[in-house]
C-alpha cells in the first residue's frame, strides 16, 4: 500500500513505460538466451558454437532475427487458416503476459508507482499459473490447424504433457504459499528476505523437495529436454510447429524461450528469495545510497535467472529424452504423490510451529 | 459504479444464449459446451449476489459449481468418446437406437 | 473504471456466446466459449472475487476447455450438419430462450433499485483478503462438503477411465 496515491495519468504513463521497457528487455533476453544456449551447448559438446557474426558471435541473434523476418511466410494449402495464424500469437502473448506480475527488484516507489513490477496483484502466483494454462491452446491449436499428422501427434503429446505436469507444478508451489501465507509474489519474496540465504524457501524453508518437483515439472511445462518429446526431431519431424515458417515459427521459438525465462523467474521468486541478496542485510551499509540500493537487487535477480538458464542448458546437454509412457508415469505416479506429501509435511510442520 | 442488475442481466443473456444453443445445436460436444455456458452464467449471478450482500457464501457456491463442472466434464467427455467409438457420429439426431 | 471494464468484457462475453451459437465447427465454438470464460473471469475480479477469477481461468479455461478441445481434436469432429431434429428445436428453442431472457431481465430491471450498485475495491481491500475468507469458510464450517467433493472427483476420474477404455 503506497502512501502517495498517483494520479491516473502518471499511473497510466509510468505503467506504459514499464510495459515497454520490460517487453524490450524480455525479448532481448530471449534472443540472447538462444545465443547462450547455442554457445554453452557447443562448448559442452566440444565445439565452438556460433562465432562468426560479431565478436564472439554476439550479433548472432540479430542475424537470426533478420533471417527469420525476411524468410517467405509460407501458408500451406490445407491448413485451418484463422486458427493457424492465431496459434503462435496465443503462444507468444501468453508467454509474455506472465512476466507482468514478476517483481524484478526491491520495492522502489516513484510517484506512487512501483518501478520494478508492472502489477502487484494479490493473486500474482495464480495469475502466472492461469496464463501458463492458457498457453496450452497455442500448442494444441497449432497442431490441429496444421492438418498434418506429425503436427497433430506433437500437439496432442504436448497438451497432454502440459496438462499433466501443471498439476505437479501447482502442487509443488503450495508449500511455499503456505509458508508465505499469501499469493502475492511480492509478499512471497518478502517472506524470504530476513536472513539472506538461510531464509530462502529452498534452504531455510525446507522446500527443497518442492523445488525439485517444481524444476522437473517446469522442464516439462516448457517442453525442454529431457521432456522435449512434443518436438522430438527423430520421431515427429518438429512436432507441432512442423508446418510453420518465418515469423510464425519465430513466435513459437520466442514463446519457448520466454517461457523458460518466466519459469526461471518463478523459481527465483518462490524458492531463491527473488531479488533479495544471498547475504541478507550483511552489506546493507555498503549499498545504502539510492542508486545502488535500487540496482543491486536487480543484479541478484538477473544472476539467479542466469543460473537457472544455465541449468536448463546443462540438463539439455546431459540427459537423454524420456519415452512418452515414462514421462506420463513419472509425472502422475512420482511427482504428484511426492508433491502432495510435501504439502502435508509443510502443513504439519507449520501447524506444529505456529 | 455499475448497478448489480446489469450484471444479472448479462448473466440472463448468457444463460438464454446457452439455452438456445443447447436446443439448436446438433453436435453433442457443442451441446455439452452450452451446458457449461449456462453454468457460467449462473456463476456470474452467484458472484454478483455475493458482492451485493457482502457475503462469501455466493463465492463458495461458485467454487463448488466449478468442482462439479470439472467432474462432469471428465465423465461427460468420456461418455462422448465411448459414444463416438460405438456410433462413429457426434450428431445427436443419429443416436437413436432406442427410438422406434 | 468499473463501467469500462463491465462494458468491454460484458460485450466480449455476449459476442463470444453468440459466436458459440452461430459457429458450425465445434472447435470454433470451444474457442468462443473460452473467450466468454476469460471475460467472466475479469468480471468476477471486478466484483471482488479474485480467487474465483483465478480459479475460473485455471479450472475452466485451463483444464475443462482444454479437455473439450482435446476431445474435439481426438475425434476430429467435423462441421455439424443440420438434420430434421434441429428444425423442431428452432421452433421451440428460440422462443423459449427469448422468453427466459425476457422474464429474467424484467425481474432484474424492475428490482434494479433494491439490488444496489457495485463498487470496485470497496469489498476487496477489507482487512481480510478474499482468499483468506474463502479458505476460512471452506475449512471450518463447510469442511464436510469440501472433503466430499474430493470423493466426487475421485469417482469422476474412475468413471472417466472406465468409460473411455477400449473394451466397454
Amino acid at each position: 500500500m503506497s502512501h502517495i496515491t498517483p494520479s491516473f495519468t502518471t499511473f497510466l504513463l509510468l505503467t506504459i513505460v514499464k510495459i515497454v521497457v520490460v517487453l524490450v528487455i524480455t525479448l532481448t533476453a530471449v534472443a540472447y538466451t538462444v545465443l547462450l544456449e547455442r554457445k554453452v551447448l557447443g562448448r559442452m559438446q566440444n565445439r565452438w558454437g556460433p562465432s562468426r557474426v560479431g565478436p564472439f558471435g554476439l550479433l548472432q541473434p540479430l542475424a537470426d532475427g533478420i533471417k527469420l523476418f525476411l524468410k517467405e511466410d509460407m501458408m500451406p494449402l490445407a491448413v485451418e487458416r484463422p486458427l493457424f495464424v492465431l496459434a503462435p500469437i496465443i503462444a507468444l502473448s501468453c508467454a509474455l503476459i506472465s512476466i507482468s506480475v514478476v517483481p524484478f527488484g526491491a520495492k522502489t516507489m516513484v510517484g506512487g508507482v512501483d518501478l520494478f513490477q508492472i502489477a502487484d496483484l494479490n493473486i500474482g502466483l495464480l495469475v502466472i499459473l492461469g496464463i501458463t494454462s492458457i498457453g496450452v491452446y497455442g500448442i494444441a491449436l497449432s497442431g490441429w490447424s496444421s492438418n498434418n499428422k506429425y503436427s497433430l501427434f506433437g500437439s496432442l503429446r504436448a497438451s497432454a504433457q502440459l496438462v499433466s505436469y501443471e498439476l505437479a507444478l501447482g502442487l509443488s508451489l503450495v508449500g511455499v504459499v503456505l509458508r508465505a501465507q499469501s499469493l502475492s509474489l511480492r509478499d512471497i519474496v518478502n517472506s524470504q528476505s530476513a536472513h539472506g540465504m538461510r531464509s530462502w524457501n529452498v534452504f531455510g524453508g525446507c522446500q527443497i523437495i518442492g523445488f525439485f518437483i517444481y524444476l522437473m515439472a517446469a522442464y516439462a511445462e516448457t517442453n525442454r529436454a529431457p521432456f522435449d518429446l512434443p518436438e522430438a526431431e527423430s520421431e515427429l519431424v518438429a512436432g507441432y510447429h512442423t508446418e510453420y515458417s518465418s515469423m510464425k515459427f519465430a513466435m513459437f521459438f520466442m514463446a519457448e524461450y520466454a517461457n523458460m525465462i518466466t519459469v526461471a523467474c518463478v523459481a527465483t521468486l518462490l524458492f531463491f528469495g527473488g531479488a533479495g541478496s544471498p547475504f541478507g542485510h550483511l552489506f546493507d551499509g555498503f549499498a545504502s545510497t539510492g542508486f545502488l540500493h535500487a540496482v543491486l537487487p536487480i543484479f541478484w535477480f538477473v544472476a539467479k535467472i542466469l543460473f537457472f538458464l544455465l541449468l536448463y542448458i546443462w540438463v539439455r546437454a546431459t540427459l537423454p529424452r524420456f519415452r512418452y509412457d515414462q514421462l506420463m508415469s513419472f509425472g502422475w505416479k512420482f511427482l504428484m504423490p511426492v508433491a502432495m506429501l510435501n504439502i502435508l509435511a509443510t502443513a504439519l510442520a507449520l501447524a506444529y510451529h505456529g | 459504479m455499475v448497478p448489480i442488475a446489469y450484471y444479472l442481466v448479462l448473466a440472463a443473456i448468457l444463460f438464454s444464449i446457452g439455452v438456445g444453443a443447447f436446443l439448436i445445436k446438433r453436435n453433442i460436444i457443442t451441446i455439452f459446451m452450452s451446458i457449461e455456458l449456462m453454468l457460467n452464467a449462473v456463476n456470474l449471478t452467484f458472484v454478483a449476489f455475493a458482492h451485493m450482500w457482502h457475503q462469501i457464501s455466493g463465492q463458495i457456491f461458485v467454487f463448488f459449481v466449478m468442482v462439479v463442472a470439472a467432474a462432469e466434464a471428465a465423465v461427460g467427455l468420456a461418455i462422448i468418446i465411448a459414444l463416438f467409438r460405438a456410433r462413429q457420429t457426434l450428431n445427436v439426431d443419429q443416436v437413436n437406437l432406442m427410438k422406434n | 473504471m468499473q463501467t469500462a471494464l463491465f462494458i468491454i468484457f460484458g460485450l466480449l462475453a455476449v459476442l463470444g456466446a453468440l459466436n458459440l451459437l452461430f459457429q458450425r465447427h465445434p472447435i470454433n465454438s470451444a474457442l468462443s466459449l473460452i473467450v466468454v470464460m476469460m471475460s467472466l473471469a475479469v468480471l468476477y475480479w471486478s466484483l471482488g472475487a479474485e480467487f474465483l477469477a483465478a480459479a475460473q481461468v485455471i479450472v475452466y479455461s485451463g483444464a475443462i476447455m482444454v479437455l473439450f478441445v482435446f476431445v474435439i481434436m481426438l475425434l476430429n469432429a467435423g462441421e455439424e450438419e443440420r438434420t430434421h431434429g434441429s428444425q423442431i428445436a428452432y421452433i421451440a428453442g428460440i422462443p423459449g430462450a427469448a422468453a427466459i431472457f425476457c422474464l429474467l431481465t424484467f425481474v432484474f430491471l424492475s428490482e434494479k433499485k433494491q439490488l444496489g450498485t457495485t463498487q470496485l475495491g470497496g469489498y476487496l481491500t477489507s482487512a481480510v483478503s478474499n482468499i483468506t475468507e474463502i479458505s476460512h469458510t471452506l475449512f471450518t464450517s463447510l469442511l464436510l462438503p469440501f472433503e466430499v467433493t474430493s470423493i466426487l472427483i475421485l469417482v469422476a476420474i474412475l468413471g472417466a477411465v472406465v468409460l473411455a477404455r477400449k473394451e466397454l
